[in-house]
Parts: structure tokens; sequence; C-alpha cells
């Protein structure tokens, strides 16, 4: 079973932290994903750009709208994620829990649908 | 025992090992009600089985492994085949008589999973575990049944899309999960309690639903000490179901109430849980709620309670589950201790607090104990506020009939 992990915050906190600070904050990004690939949790995952840098693309009666920014204005921003196997939710929450910015910000965990991708 | 009891008795169990067995709410459901049609058309012409709970289990068996073939027939989907195959081959991998005991755990376990909304929870342990019907849990509720079909509906689709797990939680996690399932059985049983004035019965069932999930908890969980604890208070309140009612539906106070009519045997039970779960040591929230109606119960008349014992336990509650609540309450107790002066300079401590500001009870605690005072102006002028926020219409009646007293005397 597969989840994807989607971690939510404010955008504007990373600015906040001093340069000491984001580095520690990036150190446990890198232990906490080695330490989910050698536990043969991880399946993939990215850090995103933020929101500013964000294009919404829509089709209407065939018309392509493309706007500037994210689908939607909310307080806190998709940050970056991680697909993950577990064996069910439990798992895959505390596996979320493990993330460094779940102090601060949120994670949404999805289950995900399996479809067969053409390779 | 008839077939209607023994729906009422044992679908909760039958269904939990179902689920556990066919992995599926709704397929499970499905084949139960199945087999109960099946039971309600041949027992009567055939007679019970010696055993009806296993002969209703393995006909729900029978049916599930029925009901994946026909789909198997129809299915095109390769994964969807797959699923169903292992299903089946679970299926028959499990012996005809299994039904383990803690089968009903995994499955309150997983209805009070935290995943899940807490109104979900409550709904779906009721339907499941209690076996009650959509519309008994709407109108228990006074929610509109659509409602609670879609919460219902919404739960099983995240236990199954999201791969809630069907177990006991681990150790680890045993206490939290733990406090989430009590915190529902509580739950359905405050929703009977304080709402039973008056109204239609099947909300006082809430409170003999409740009692009875609490205790198959501690049947199944026999070395929990809260779980007791929480029997114990659910037994105790629930003693004086027939006393804290007038003829007209109107409150009766705990000072007033003919104690004649409490439920002795319910009492006794009570006492003997709580004791049992004070002896454990450590006692939590539930433990100290309970020895403080056990206080209660043990007085005969209300001039023999023991006040100062039940201030000592809000005391003892307040280190353990602090709350603008219980700080009221143990106000209140302190005032019947010690005297109304005293209680009245502790609500003026409360005043200012954020959570108790519209909450009734606080302007009605001052109202009594000026009330006690012979105060009757000031006493007066809280039960006037104390109207102005109570919610319900056997409350607003109540405060009316002091209001009405407290001005009579202040003239």
């Amino acid at each position: 079973m597969q989840y994807l992990l989607l971690i939510y915050g404010n955008e504007a906190y990373w600015g906040t932290l001093s340069e000491k600070e984001q580095g520690q904050v990036m150190q446990e990004y890198m232990d906490f994903t080695k330490s989910i690939a050698q536990s043969g949790h991880l399946r993939g995952g990215n850090e995103l750009h933020p929101t500013s840098r964000a294009t919404t693309v829509r089709v209407r009666d065939k018309k392509r709208m493309v706007t500037d920014g994210p689908f939607a204005e909310t307080k806190e921003q998709l940050g970056g994620y991680y697909l993950v196997e577990a064996k069910d939710l439990d798992e895959a929450v505390a596996l979320a829990a493990r993330i460094p910015s779940v102090r601060w910000g949120a994670i949404e965990v999805r289950p995900i649908i399996p479809h067969d991708m053409p390779s | 025992m008839n077939l209607e009891q023994i729906y009422r008795e044992e679908s909760g169990r039958i269904l939990a090992t179902l689920i556990r067995l066919l992995g599926s709410f709704d397929l499970a459901e499905e084949v139960m009600q199945e087999a109960f049609a099946v039971a309600l058309e041949q027992w009567p012409k055939q007679g019970m089985p010696e055993n009806p709970r296993a002969w209703l289990v393995s006909t729900a068996r029978h049916k599930a492994v029925d009901w994946l073939r026909r789909r198997s027939r129809f299915e095109a989907k390769r994964e969807e085949l797959q699923r169903l195959a292992a299903m089946e081959e679970q299926l028959a991998a499990e012996p005809e008589d299994t039904m383990l005991s803690d089968d009903r755990l995994r499955l309150i376990f997983t209805c009070c999973h935290p995943a899940l909304v807490l109104e979900a929870q409550v709904a779906l342990t009721l339907r499941t575990l209690g076996g009650l019907a959509t519309e008994e849990i709407a109108r228990a509720f006074l929610v509109p049944v659509p409602t609670v079909a879609q919460r219902l509906v919404r739960a099983k689709q995240k236990i199954r899309d999201a791969h809630i797990p069907y177990r006991v939680p681990p150790q680890e996690e045993l206490a939290k999960r733990l406090g989430a399932v009590m915190l529902v059985v509580y739950l359905v049983f405050n929703e009977g309690y304080n709402a039973s004035f008056g109204d239609v019965p099947v909300r006082r069932e809430l409170c003999a639903e409740a009692i009875r999930l609490g205790r198959m908890v501690c049947e199944l969980m026999p070395g929990e000490t809260e779980a007791r604890a929480l029997l114990a208070l659910m037994l105790l309140h629930d003693s004086r179901r027939d006393a804290r009612m007038g003829g007209n539906g109107d409150i009766v106070l705990l000072e007033e109430q003919d104690r004649g009519r409490w439920h002795r045997e319910q009492i006794r039970e009570g006492l003997a849980l709580v004791e049992s779960a004070l002896r454990d040591g450590h006692a939590g929230p539930y433990a100290l709620q309970a020895a403080i109606a056990a206080v209660h119960a043990q007085a005969a008349r209300p001039e023999d309670t023991d006040w100062r014992q039940i201030a000592f336990l809000y005391d003892t509650l307040l280190r353990v589950q602090p709350s603008p609540v219980v700080e009221l309450n143990r106000a209140v107790a302190v005032a019947m201790a010690e005297g109304p002066g005293e209680g009245l300079l502790l609500l003026d401590t409360l005043e200012h607090k954020a959570e108790l500001r519209g909450y009734y009870l606080l302007p009605a605690a001052r109202g009594d104990l000026l009330r006690r005072l012979g105060q009757w102006r000031e006493a007066a002028a809280a039960y006037e506020r104390a109207l102005a926020l109570a919610g319900n219409e056997a409350e607003r009646r109540f405060l009316s009939r002091r209001l009405a007293e407290a001005q009579a005397k202040s003239g």
C-alpha cells in the first residue's frame, strides 16, 4: 500500500530562520530521508519551489487559461512530498510524524490508488 | 431467546468476526443481514440451532463465498479478480468455528480510530457494535437520517481506502487509543444522560448502550483500570435516572431527589468497581469522577454527603485534568463543605475565564449560593443571567422557578 505524504507549511516561515537553523532542518531532512530509504519505505519524494513559482492551468470550452500562482490561496502551502510504502494507515502516520516540518506545519497523508503505468 | 434478542446481543460479535474474515465492513454487514434473513425463515420451521451465533457466522461465510464467486464471474479488472480470489482463499483458510474473543476489540478500536471524525466514530460504533439502525442513531443525536448515513458511508470508505488497520493497537499506542474508545463510549452516555428529559425514549437507551459497550471493554481488557472506572461512573450516574426527572419532565436536583428511587443494584456494582479501580493506585480522571459519584451514592440523605471528601477529589482531579468546569464544581463542593461565602470567593476568581463565558452553570451556581445566604436580590440577578444562557427547555424551566422564588423573596 502506498501513501503520499504532503508537506504543508507557511512558506514565509523558512525565511524567518537563521542560516544555522536552516542548515539544521536540511540536515534533519537528509537524515530522515536516508532512514526511510534504509527501512524500505521510501518510493520517491521532492522538495517544491514556493507557490510564487507556481502556474495553474485550466481548460474551459477548449480554451486554455493559464494563471500565475497556486490553484488556491491558503495559509499553508504545499512545500514537498514523500511517496512511501506502508502496510497500513498507522504505519504511514508514524512516518509522517517523523518528517521535520511536522513540528511547525502539517502533513497530509493520502492513500494512493494503484494504476498500471505505461513504462 | 428470540431472533430479535439474538440480533441485539450477538450481531456486534458476529459482525466483528465477519469483518476480520472478509476484510470489508460492507460485505460483512451484507452477508450478516442475509444470514439473519435465512434464520428468520428456517428457525421457526426447523428449530433454533444449538449454537445460534456459530450458525449465523457459518451461514454468513457461505453467503460471502457465493458473493465473491458471483462477483468474480462478472469482474473484468485483473486486480479486482486477484483481490476477490485472495479474499476467498483467506476465507477458506480460516477454520469453520473461528471467533476470536478480541474481534470486538478490533472492531471498537477501528471504529474509534483517530483518523475518523468523532461523529463518525460514534455513529459507526453504535451501528456496528450496538446494532442500532441508522434511523435510531439519527433520532438519538437529533440529526437528519441522510447525515448519519453519509457519515457511515464516508467512514467505511476511509477505513477501506486508507487501510485503517483492523487490530488492537500495539502496547505503545494502547493507552492513547483506549482513551479515544472511552471518549466515544462516554460521549454516547452523556448524550443520553443530558438529553433524557421528557424526550424520545431512544435517547435514554443510549445510556444503556454506553454501559453495554463499557462493560464489553472491561470484559475484554480486564487489566485496564480507567475502563473499569468509566463503567463505574456510568453505572452510578445512571442509577439515579428515575429520581432525577420529575413527573412533567422537570429536572430534580441531587439534593431534592427521592433516594429511594435510586437503583441499588447498580450502585452496588458501581461502588465495587470504583473501589477496585482506586485500589490499583494512580487514579485517572474517570476513577476520580467515579469516586465523586460514589460519595454521593453512599449518602443516605443529602445532609450526610461528605462534601470535604468531594472537594478533595475535585482538587486531585484538577491536578490530573485541569479545566475551568472542574474548578467550578470544586467551588460548589467547597461551598457545601465550608459555607457559601467561601464558594462565592472561588466563583469570583472564575468569572474572567474565557472558557466559562456563556456557560450557564456558572451564574446558576452563584445564584444557588446567594440563595442559600438569603441574598435574594443578588440571587435573582444571577438566575437572570443563567436563564439567558441556558440551552434546553428543562434547564430553563428550572431556572425560571428559582428566579421567581428569588424575586418573590426580595420583594
